[in-house]
């Protein structure tokens, strides 16, 4: 499955610039994610490329086809749970699911048939009788889901799927991302930088409207300063670094920030000192700082 | 690729059991809701008249159960749209806009099928026409249909929340079905008003209508103005609807 994007530009209301420029080649069958800061343009950029909204400039093709000029094309392939999808109260979630695949085409029996097949593959299947308005806030996320996975979709948009789930149904739901991504492409936006990290095969990096960096986890750490981090629990703590970063992070807590070799010679220091200490490589949510700053904005 | 074959049928009848048989399964309340209007304002001029203005009124009563479905098609279009996100599912999938949108039309009849039973037997017991008059009255109804249901998908498409659609629903009614000459013969409007009234299509409907129950007298030439007038604003319409309403937001 394919996705490149050129010189996406949108600008709302002909003054607020909401993507800029925005270029992407992926080519992967797998989980793409989208990680920015709130307003950072995920969801536009999302709603551009499944076809929900128009671009100012710039266009993308989703496995050769134009999302200008072959719209009908792309639609073909694609389906998206929007960040704001609510279940409709009235229906019951087998109902929800078995209209939007006959929405798709497929005929009643056929869709009620793969419509319990994903309910169960969700855990809902106890619930898919119950009226859509008396299910949880996540199970009624969990139920939007169900309704595009069990589609034939090979390009599916979720724009922040996981957002409102226990943290049990999300691990659930990383399961059942990862057996279907195997034949399809799935574009994912997340707050929670480890789902990102866990799930996403290729991540990117989203501010302010442009792209701060993409590439696999492994990709984002060898381009970033201090790839590798020294945690200290320690409540005193002097140390001269000639090029890295420190930060106390609690009062008995120090977190180091460098390169491989300089935290490794750090290392005899700490055992010298008989502190407790660990050595990781960073997080996403290290390279993410790094990158977007602290949320000035927030 | 998975090619599959998709089927228009079911994705018609996707759009009426969501938007009209689950519905009205789970909240009935909505059956008495379509009839009412229409019956009130029936029985109104029925009382009034003493009777005389029951036929009069029973073709009003069908038009404004059309231009009914018009407004409630831009009320239920704009909640799925807006609240629920739908329309954006709808349009990241292979469903055409015009599709789904005539399901939802269709959907609508599909609720006031009540109405209409209702309708359909005081129009036979009290309405003395033609087999002629009667299929021309059955062509003028679909006629003012399409025009409500592309005015219904045009607004739908403009509002961004379900109030404004709210407030859309509450101007066009009674502009379009309790002020004009619908329920009551136009010789009754002194001029110049009733130049005014010919600025809303459902005054050609109801003249049609009229002509064919010997309410109204239009004479051949008027009678074909009224019917080319009717058409001509429901096409305009209709291509309006196609053409510039939004599916993929700017
Ligand atoms: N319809 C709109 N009209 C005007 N401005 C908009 C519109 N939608 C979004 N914006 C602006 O564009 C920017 C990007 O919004 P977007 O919804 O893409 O962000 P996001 O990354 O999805 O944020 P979040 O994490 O909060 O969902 C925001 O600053 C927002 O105010
Ligand atoms: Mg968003």
């Amino acid at each position: 499955m394919e996705i490149i994007a050129k010189s996406l530009t949108k600008i709302y209301d002909g003054k607020y610039k909401a993507l800029d420029t925005v270029d992407l080649d992926i080519n992967l069958n797998g989980i793409f994610s989208i990680i920015g800061k709130n307003g950072a343009g995920k969801t536009t950029l999302i709603r551009i490329l499944s076809t929900q909204l128009m671009p100012t400039s710039g266009t993308a093709i989703l496995n050769g086809h134009d999302i200008l000029r072959e719209a009908g094309k792309v639609r073909e392939e694609i389906a998206a749970v929007p960040q704001e999808a609510r279940a409709v109260p009235w229906l019951t979630p087998i109902q929800t699911v078995t209209s939007y695949l006959m929405w798709r085409g497929y005929t009643f029996s056929k869709a009620k048939q793969m419509g319990l097949d994903a309910l169960r593959s969700m855990g809902l299947e106890n619930l898919e009788n119950q009226k859509n308005r008396k299910l949880s806030g996540g199970q009624k996320r969990k139920l939007m889901v169900a309704t595009v996975i069990a589609s034939e979709a090979s390009i599916i948009f979720l724009d922040e799927p996981t957002t409102g789930l226990d943290y049990i149904s999300r691990k659930e739901l990383w399961e059942i991302l990862r057996k279907l991504k195997k034949d399809r492409l799935i574009i994912l936006t997340t707050h929670y930088l480890e789902e990102a990290e866990v799930l996403g095969d290729l991540i990117t990096i989203l501010d302010k409207g442009k792209i701060m960096d993409s590439g696999t986890i492994g990709d984002l750490r060898s381009k970033i300063k201090y790839p590798f981090v020294l945690k200290v629990y320690s409540p005193q703590f002097d140390i001269e670094m000639k090029n890295g970063r420190i930060s106390r992070v609690s009062d008995n807590e120090f977190f180091i920030y460098g390169s491989e070799s300089e935290i490794y010679s750090l290392v005899q220091d700490m055992i010298n000192r008989k502190v407790r200490f660990t050595v990781e490589e960073v997080s996403l949510s290290n390279i993410f700082e790094n990158l977007v700053g602290g949320g000035e904005e927030d | 690729m998975k090619r599959i074959k998709r089927s228009v049928y079911s994705q018609v009848t996707a759009s009426i059991l969501v938007n009209s048989i689950y519905a009205m399964m789970n909240y009935p309340v909505l059956l008495i809701n379509t009839l009412l209007a229409p019956l009130s304002l029936l029985a109104v001029v029925t009382f009034a008249s003493h009777g005389r203005l029951l036929p009069v009124a029973a073709e009003g009563a069908l038009i404004m159960n059309m231009v009914q479905s018009g407004t409630s098609l831009q009320g239920d279009l704009s909640h799925l749209k807006n609240d629920m996100r739908l329309q954006d599912m709808i349009v990241s999938s292979p469903t055409p806009a015009m599709i789904y949108i005539f399901g939802m039309a269709i959907s609508e009849i599909v609720y006031s099928i009540p109405t209409l039973t209702l309708l359909i037997i005081l129009n036979l017991l009290f309405v003395k026409t033609t087999i002629i008059g009667g299929m021309v009255i059955f062509f003028d109804m679909a006629t003012i249909f399409t025009f409500s249901i592309s005015l219904g998908f045009l607004l739908s498409t403009f509002s961004s929340d379900i109030i404004q659609s709210w407030a859309f629903s509450g101007i066009l009614s009674p502009i379009l079905t309790t002020l004009p000459p619908v329920y009551y013969p136009i010789s009754y409007i002194p001029y110049p008003y009733r130049y005014l009234s010919y600025l809303s299509p459902t005054t050609y409907a109801a003249e049609i209508a009229q002509n064919s129950t010997g309410f109204a007298n239009l004479g051949v030439e008027n009678y074909a103005i009224s019917w080319l007038i009717l058409i001509g604003i429901t096409v305009l319409l209709t291509y309006l609807a196609l053409r510039r309403s939004r599916w993929r937001e700017v």
